[in-house]
């Protein structure tokens, strides 16, 4: 077994503002305790949404597992979420740079269990003493349903003949060219993303 | 080493109790002495903030594993840098008997 080791989640970028505050008439008026987005909910935000890296590249980014991170980007959306339908104020500060432990099963007594020693090997279950200890596949919380994030709802067409491919996270359009054209592609919406999921591979 | 289980009551035969933050009481087991204490958990009801508060009370008598049904995502990172090792019991019927049996090992 070769355990991974520890990571140090870090933010690279700290934000250019405090946070921010809703204005007109109303501003204020509702709950005024500001919603407080946390530096590495920050982070994840900007690494997917604004650099438009896929949760893969990010999460390897910011030093985090899959599972951590997905957690750390969905809290964020939730804040900011609540925050403009509430018309609350954002705070952007705290959270802090931690050791994200890596998790362990052991299959004697069917125990999780994380390894706080990044140096020490896991060896032996912490509970009942067996050495049938294996990495656990993630976190034990379920994280959310897996879904393909490097490929979204959009794909990427082109003007002039109109054909498409499935448009990638982290790949802007204008990167891609059609290859009958030989133009750049622009995104586009997909009506019916659902149904392209499932009937994958058939191209129409 | 100081082990905290947590359990649904004040007895050896008491089931391990599935929460971490709002859990009726702390074992504090040492495993060299074979001590045991029955500690109530202050933050049980808690309106907010159980699971950091929970954690101060365990923290302070220096323990360096949690035995517990389940620990919440706000609750991972405390311990992490607390350096305090969590280990996960999914099965609800273990005693607090039958998990310092195994930390005995
Ligand atoms: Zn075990
Ligand atoms: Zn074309
Ligand atoms: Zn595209």
């Amino acid at each position: 077994m070769s355990p991974r080791s520890k990571r140090l989640r870090k933010v690279i970028n700290p934000p250019l503002v405090k946070g921010f505050k809703p204005y007109g008439p109303d501003a204020g008026k509702g709950i005024t305790e500001a919603v407080n987005l946390h530096f590495e909910e920050y982070e994840a935000l900007r690494l997917c949404d604004y650099d438009k890296y896929n949760h893969h590249e990010a999460s390897g980014i910011m030093g985090v597992s899959r599972p951590t991170f997905t957690r750390i980007y969905s809290s964020a959306r939730q804040k900011i979420a609540l925050a403009f339908v509430e018309g609350r104020q954002i705070s952007i500060e705290g959270g802090k740079v931690y050791f994200d432990s890596d998790w362990y099963h052991c299959i004697n007594c069917k125990c999780f269990f994380n390894n706080i020693e990044k140096d020490q090997k896991v060896e032996y279950c912490p509970l009942c003493g067996s050495n049938k200890v294996i990495e656990a596949e993630s976190e034990v919380e379920s994280s959310p349903e897996e879904i393909r994030e490097d490929e979204c709802a959009d794909f990427c067409v082109c003007p002039q003949c109109g054909y498409e491919q499935p448009h990638h996270h982290g790949r802007p359009c204008s990167h891609q060219f059609c290859p009958s054209c030989n133009v750049h592609l622009k995104r586009k919406a997909r009506p019916n993303f659902q149904q392209f999921r499932h009937g994958k591979g058939k191209k129409h | 080493m100081k082990v905290a289980i947590t359990s649904t009551g004040n007895s050896h035969d008491s089931l391990i109790d599935p929460r971490f933050g709002r859990c009726a009481y702390f074992v504090i087991y040492d495993t060299e002495s074979k001590v045991i204490a029955f500690i109530p958990n202050k933050a049980r009801d808690a309106e907010e903030g159980a699971g950091p508060q929970a954690v101060q009370q365990v923290a302070s008598h220096e323990v360096k594993k949690i035995v517990s049904g389940e620990f919440g995502i706000k609750i991972k990172p405390l311990l992490d840098s607390l350096k305090i090792q969590m280990i996960v019991v999914k099965d609800p019927d273990k005693r607090i008997m039958d998990i310092m049996e195994m930390l005995d090992h």
